[in-house]
């Protein structure tokens, strides 16, 4: 279970996050939406200590992220961060067995080039994996950089902006991927997404969020509803049911 | 599969040392031998201290063209050199136990590498505004040195100016015990961190989501780079491109940035430019060049290359 109570997070004049207090029981999926701005990566860094708490408190399975080392969170809690870039010169299996780091300190085992290879094909990365991450495109990378994260193997696996840079297919690919590793690992998934119908889709619970406040929260039958979603972004979005589903028509005018 | 480039490096630098030693032998065999085996560990210690201090430094900052000298650590020695002949003159200078001196020395290094990196720490992290402080203090240390050298004695200057530039013929072997122990635990400590390199060469962000405590291991391992320069500094003087242009060649060779190949790699390229390089000078050319000069000048060209290579990607 993540616990955050009361984080307030301020740069400078700015407030970032304002009383931020939220719960995410384990297991299922849970989706931060909102405008930019409004906190939502600021959160997740806090939540994967990135970036270190000035007030309030965050908890991860019962262990406090600010004073828990690095090293013991690196097994229950896993970050892709927002635009990580990797400076070396490294082959797509060379960045995905960097999951493994928490558990072997860099000397594999077996049952790590086992967790590799899984996560080499579960992301379809399989035909990739000796090829350099600078000849790869930004989305094969993103997918590379996922893989990484989930062979890490953490009981809580935060997304920030997962679908960056993927094109359709592999952005369902990767939301259908991540719905099977919470339904059958039962993992905790926590990401940040801005297509709010991919969110809907594949998440249990959506979280809204502007102004560094959380201002909805729930199911996605109740958080997409042009009501609410006109409170999160401000504007009219049409929303219509397909096949029982609520699709936001967010591209309409 | 990066076995071969290392087994090739090996063999060339077994074959330098080699050459090293037996080429143009004369005289009192123990006596010449000796004094070779003496420079040629310090050749070796020299060229392995430079390559994994620039090595370890690349990885920390994340820039590929940086060497610990931005960071004015080597300009801080001069400094250091050069107030100490001011305060107590040349001769008092000479007469200082230079065990005792070269402890000071890299204990002021290593206060200052973290003087320069703690008020970071406490603030956002912010690599870039660390190296822009440090190249303002190097420059800062290059102008003092400058100062006093105009005010000081030139008798005095002489002396000062013999420590002051790379020197590969005249190295002060009195030091290379003391030294080789220091070396020895920075290499040590690199080499058991060889997989945690790889990690902070993803970037802080990833670096901690993998359980890594960047804060904690980028003063740690600055503290060793400071460590690592201020001996190769007290050995030769100082040395700007031959990390550089040492660790550009290993990483041509091993076409990776896996420090567990890397480092290897590193070291031997240091030992065959260094002692290869001496050999040739020595005998080749009649020492009718310096050797560090030339270094300096083949570094500098790598500079430029990578600079331009950079520029168009």
């Amino acid at each position: 279970m993540i616990c955050v109570e009361a984080v307030s997070l301020r740069l400078g004049e700015a407030i970032v996050l304002d009383h931020v207090s939220l719960t995410v029981q384990k297991g299922g999926i849970t989706a931060l939406i909102g405008p930019n701005g409004a906190g939502k990566s600021t959160l997740l860094s806090l939540v994967a200590r990135l970036v270190p708490l000035q007030q309030g408190s965050i908890s991860i399975d019962g262990l406090p992220v600010s004073t828990t080392s690095s090293r013991q969170l690196a097994k229950i809690v896993a970050i892709l961060g927002q635009e990580p870039t990797i400076a070396s010169r490294l082959t797509v299996r060379e960045l995905v067995s960097f999951g493994r780091f928490p558990h072997s300190r860099g000397h594999l085992t077996a049952s790590d080039h086992d967790a590799i290879a899984e996560s080499l094909r579960l992301f379809e990365l399989q035909e990739l994996s000796e090829r350099f991450l600078e000849t790869l495109s930004g989305g094969q990378r993103q997918r590379a950089l996922v893989a990484m994260t989930f062979c890490q193997e953490t009981d809580y696996l935060l997304l920030d902006e997962p679908l960056n840079n993927l094109d359709m297919y592999h952005a369902r690919e990767l939301m259908r991927s991540l719905r099977r590793i919470a339904d059958d690992k039962g993992r905790t998934i926590v990401i940040v997404v801005h297509d709010i119908n991919h969110a809907g889709t594949y998440a249990d619970r959506l979280i809204g969020m502007k102004q560094g406040r959380i201002i909805a929260d729930g199911a996605p039958h109740e958080i997409i509803t042009t009501k609410a979603l006109r409170q999160i972004f401000g504007y009219d979005i049409p929303v219509q049911m397909i096949d029982e589903k609520p699709v936001a028509l967010h591209f309409r005018s | 599969m990066r076995d071969r480039p290392l087994m090739l490096l090996t063999v060339i630098a077994i074959g330098c040392v080699i050459a090293y030693m037996t080429i143009g032998l004369r005289g009192d065999l123990g006596f010449v031998l000796g004094l070779r085996a003496t420079r040629l560990f310090a050749l070796i210690q020299v060229g392995v201290a430079i390559g994994v201090s620039t090595l370890v430094f690349q990885t920390v900052t994340g820039n590929r063209i940086l060497t610990p000298s931005i960071m004015g650590i080597d300009a801080l020695y001069l400094f250091g050199q050069i107030l100490l002949v001011f305060m107590f003159g040349g001769l008092a200078y000479s007469a200082v136990d230079p065990h005792l001196k070269f402890t000071v020395e890299v204990a002021a290094l290593m206060v200052m590498t973290i003087g320069l990196i703690l008020p970071l720490l406490s603030l956002r992290w912010d690599m870039g505004l660390m190296l822009l402080v440090g190249v303002v203090v190097g420059v800062l240390f290059r102008s003092l040195h400058s100062l006093l050298a105009r005010l000081i004695d030139p008798n005095e200057f002489a002396i000062v100016q013999g420590n002051s530039f790379a020197n590969f013929n005249d190295l002060n072997a009195d030091l290379l015990a003391m030294s080789s122990v220091l070396s020895f635990a920075a290499l040590v400590l690199v080499w058991r961190a060889r997989h945690v390199l790889d990690v902070l060469a993803l970037g802080r962000d990833a670096s901690v989501g993998l359980g890594v405590d960047w804060s904690k291991h980028v003063v740690g391992f600055l503290v060793v780079v400071a460590v690592l320069v201020a001996v190769s500094t007290a050995l030769v003087g100082p040395v700007a491109f031959l990390g550089l242009l040492v660790v550009a060649l290993a990483e041509k060779m091993i076409n990776s940035r896996r420090h567990a190949w890397l480092l290897p790699a590193t070291a031997l390229v240091a030992i065959i430019v260094l002692v290869g390089g001496q050999t040739v000078f020595q005998h080749a050319l009649g020492n009718s060049a310096t050797l560090g000069v030339v270094i300096e000048f083949g570094g500098g060209l790598v500079f430029l290359v990578l600079l331009w290579k950079r520029s168009r990607v």
